[in-house]
C-alpha cells in the first residue's frame, strides 16, 4: 500500500479526509449509495423507470458497483425534453435551488437541488479547493458568473466553507478585477482560463505586474483548456493554475480537481462515479482507455444523473496518483465529442485549432473558428484578434504574423483553413467565455 | 528630431476607420498626417497626431490597439528632384527605409516625407550631414 502520503491525513480539511477512503471501503461505499440512487429514480422518474421497463430491470438487479453498465444511459437532450421538471426526483417543496445552464441549442436545461445536494456540492468544492493547497486565512477572488450559472455559487460556496475570505467579484470589469486583486491581497482566483488570460494582458497594460502579486494560484474551468495554456498562464502570472472539473447536470463545479501533483484530475467518486465509454457503441472501455466520460450521481436527490453521457472524451489513468488519494483520476479534458467539426470529410476538433495557435505567441486565447458553405464546399476561418503584442506598424511583419499562423494550423489540421487578422475586442464572448464556433453552413 | 507616429489596426469594412477618427475629434485631437496602408483583409493607419500620448490612451481606452513608432519627418522643396536628393543622400549608407510617405506642407510651398527606419539614428546623422532638415516634432506640429 501507499506509504508515502504527503500531506497526512491529520492536517487536511476535515471534508478532504474523505480523499484518501481505502479502495474496499470506497467501493462498499459506491455499491450502497448506486443502489438507493437507481431506486430512488425509478420511484419517483418515470423516464427511468420506463427504460427499465424495457430492458426488464429492476433496481434490485444492481447487486455490484460493475452491474451499473447494465443501466440506461441519461443523455443531454433528455433534459431538454422534460424541460423543465420533468426529471425531478424529488417534490418541489424540498428543492431549495434552481439552476439553468446556457444552451446553445434550442432550450436550455434546468437542474434542481435539495439542501442536501447543496451541502454536497459545497464539501466537493471544499475538497477542491484543499486539494490545490488552500486554506482558511486565502482570499479567493471568484470571478465565475454569479447567477443561473453553476460556477459562480458553486465556487463561492465551497470558498466559504473552507473558511476563505471570498471576494465575489462575479465576472466582467477587468480593471475592478485587478484593482481589488492588488488592494485586497487576493491570494487565488477562480474563472475561465480564457478569463485569466485576458487579466493577465489587462494587468499589463495597466501596469501591475501580476507576479509581484500575493496571487499564488488560480482554479480554471468551464472550458476545455491545454497543458501549453497552463504553461503560458504560470510563466506570466508566476502562480499554480488548477484544472477543476464540473458541469451542470452532475452538480456544478467540483466533480473533480487537480490536485498539487497535476497528474490528472481527481473525480469524486464516493459521490459522483466515472465510466469510460465508447462514444459511438456506448460500450464500457477500461481504465486507461480514451473515450467518453459516463457519471452517476451517487447520492443526489432533487434530479438524480444515472450513467450521464457528458460528451467529455477522456481516459481513467490507471495507478493510484502520488499524493495518496484513493480517488481514481481523469486526463484534463481536451474535447468533446459533440466538439468535432467535420471540415471537407477532414475530422478536427477546435483544441486542435488552440495548440497550433498556442505555437504564436500572443494569438490566444482571443480566436474565432467560423464556418461557412461555398457552392456546396464546406470552408473554415479562424479569426484571431490583433492584439497590442501582435500589432506592428509594418505590413510585411502583419503578412509575416499571418503567414505563421497559416503554417501552424495547416500543419496541425491536415486542411487548408482561411487565416484572417481581426480587430481587438471584436469577437463575441459571453461569461467570459469566448464563443469558439460559429457554423453559417447551413444545409 | 524623432516623432512618435501611431499606428492601428482596422479591418477592411465600412466604418472602421470612422470610429477612430471620431474619438479623436471628441478629444480636440488634431490630425496632422494620415496615411493608410492597406491589403485585401485589413489596414494600417499610420498617423501624426497633437498629442500623441492623450490619442493613445484614447483609442486604448476604447479597446483599440495603437503602437506608438519614431519616424523622422524630413522637409523638401516641392519641385521635380526633391524627393530624389533625400534619398540620395541614403545612397551607399547601408540605411533600409522601412517605409514612407509623403505630403505636401501648404503653408510654406515645401513638402514632407515621413520616413520609418530601423536605425532612425543613424538616418538622421546621414541625412543632416547632407544638410537635409530633419523636423523636430513641434515644428511639423505648428
Amino acid at each position: 500500500m501507499i506509504s508515502l502520503l504527503e500531506t497526512s491525513i491529520a492536517d487536511c480539511h476535515p471534508a478532504s479526509v474523505l480523499d484518501y477512503t481505502p479502495l474496499p471501503e470506497l467501493r462498499a461505499l459506491q455499491l450502497l449509495r448506486l443502489q438507493a440512487v437507481v431506486a430512488r429514480a425509478w420511484e419517483h422518474v418515470d423516464l427511468f423507470r420506463s427504460r427499465m421497463d424495457e430492458r426488464g430491470l429492476v433496481p434490485e438487479d444492481i447487486r455490484s458497483v460493475e452491474e451499473i453498465a447494465k443501466l440506461p444511459f441519461t443523455l443531454k437532450s433528455d433534459l431538454r425534453d422534460t424541460y423543465p421538471f420533468g426529471l425531478f426526483a424529488s417534490p418541489m417543496k424540498d428543492v431549495v435551488r434552481l439552476h439553468v445552464s446556457s444552451g446553445t441549442t434550442g432550450k436550455p436545461i434546468v437542474v434542481a437541488y435539495t439542501k442536501e445536494d447543496v451541502d454536497v456540492w459545497t464539501s466537493v468544492m471544499v475538497r477542491c479547493f484543499a486539494g490545490c493547497g488552500l486554506h482558511r486565512g486565502d482570499i479567493i477572488q471568484n470571478a465565475y458568473g454569479y447567477g443561473l450559472f453553476t460556477g459562480g455559487l458553486g465556487a463561492h460556496y465551497g470558498a466559504e466553507a473552507l473558511g476563505a475570505t471570498v471576494v465575489p467579484t462575479s465576472g466582467g470589469n477587468a480593471d475592478r478585477q485587478i484593482m481589488l486583486m492588488k488592494d485586497f491581497g487576493v491570494t487565488a482566483i477562480c474563472c475561465t482560463p480564457t478569463y485569466f488570460l485576458h487579466l493577465i494582458a489587462r494587468a499589463a497594460e495597466l501596469g501591475v505586474d501580476l507576479k509581484e502579486l500575493p496571487l499564488r494560484a488560480g482554479v480554471f474551468g468551464a472550458e476545455p483548456w491545454t497543458e501549453s495554456m497552463r504553461k503560458h498562464i504560470e510563466r506570466m502570472s508566476s502562480i499554480e493554475a488548477f484544472d477543476i472539473y464540473g458541469l451542470s447536470e452532475i452538480i456544478g463545479p467540483g466533480v473533480g480537481c487537480e490536485c498539487r501533483r497535476h497528474q490528472g484530475l481527481h473525480i469524486f467518486e464516493d459521490l459522483f462515479y466515472p465510466e469510460i465509454v465508447d462514444p459511438e457503441s456506448g460500450e464500457p472501455l477500461p481504465d486507461g482507455s480514451e473515450g467518453e466520460l459516463v457519471l452517476t450521481t451517487l447520492s443526489k436527490h432533487a434530479m438524480p444523473m444515472i450513467r450521464y453521457r457528458t460528451r467529455d472524451i477522456t481516459r481513467i489513468l490507471p495507478g493510484q496518483c502520488r499524493c495518496g488519494r484513493t480517488m481514481r483520476r481523469i486526463d484534463r479534458i481536451g474535447r468533446r465529442s459533440d466538439d468535432m467539426l467535420i471540415i471537407r470529410g477532414v475530422n478536427v476538433f477546435p483544441s486542435q485549432v488552440e495548440s497550433a495557435l498556442l505555437q504564436i505567441e500572443g494569438t490566444l486565447p482571443n480566436y474565432q473558428i467560423v464556418l461557412t458553405r461555398d457552392q456546396g464546399l464546406d470552408q473554415m476561418e479562424v479569426q484571431v484578434e490583433v492584439t497590442p503584442h501582435m500589432f506592428n506598424d509594418k505590413i510585411g511583419a502583419l503578412q509575416g504574423l499571418q503567414a505563421r499562423i497559416q503554417g501552424a494550423l495547416d500543419h496541425v489540421l491536415g486542411i487548408r483553413v482561411r487565416v484572417s487578422l481581426v480587430e481587438a475586442n471584436s469577437l463575441a464572448r459571453s461569461e467570459g467565455k469566448a464563443k469558439r464556433v460559429i457554423d453559417r453552413r447551413t444545409s | 528630431m524623432k516623432i512618435q507616429q501611431l499606428s492601428l489596426f482596422a479591418e477592411n469594412k465600412p466604418g472602421h476607420i470612422a470610429a477612430p477618427a471620431r474619438l479623436l475629434a471628441q478629444e480636440g485631437i488634431d490630425i496632422r498626417s494620415f496615411y493608410l496602408a492597406d491589403t485585401q483583409q485589413y489596414g494600417i493607419v499610420r498617423m501624426i497626431v497633437s498629442d500623441w500620448k492623450k490619442a493613445a490612451a484614447t483609442l486604448e481606452a476604447h479597446g483599440i490597439v495603437v503602437k506608438a513608432t519614431e519616424v523622422l519627418a524630413v522637409e523638401v522643396p516641392d519641385r521635380p528632384g526633391g524627393m530624389a536628393d533625400v534619398l540620395g543622400a541614403l545612397d551607399g549608407s547601408g540605411i533600409n527605409i522601412e517605409y514612407m510617405y509623403a505630403f505636401p506642407f501648404l503653408r510654406s510651398g515645401k513638402a514632407i516625407l515621413i520616413f520609418r527606419f530601423a536605425d532612425p539614428d543613424a538616418a538622421i546623422a546621414h541625412l543632416q550631414k547632407a544638410g537635409i532638415n530633419v523636423l523636430a516634432g513641434d515644428e511639423l506640429l505648428k
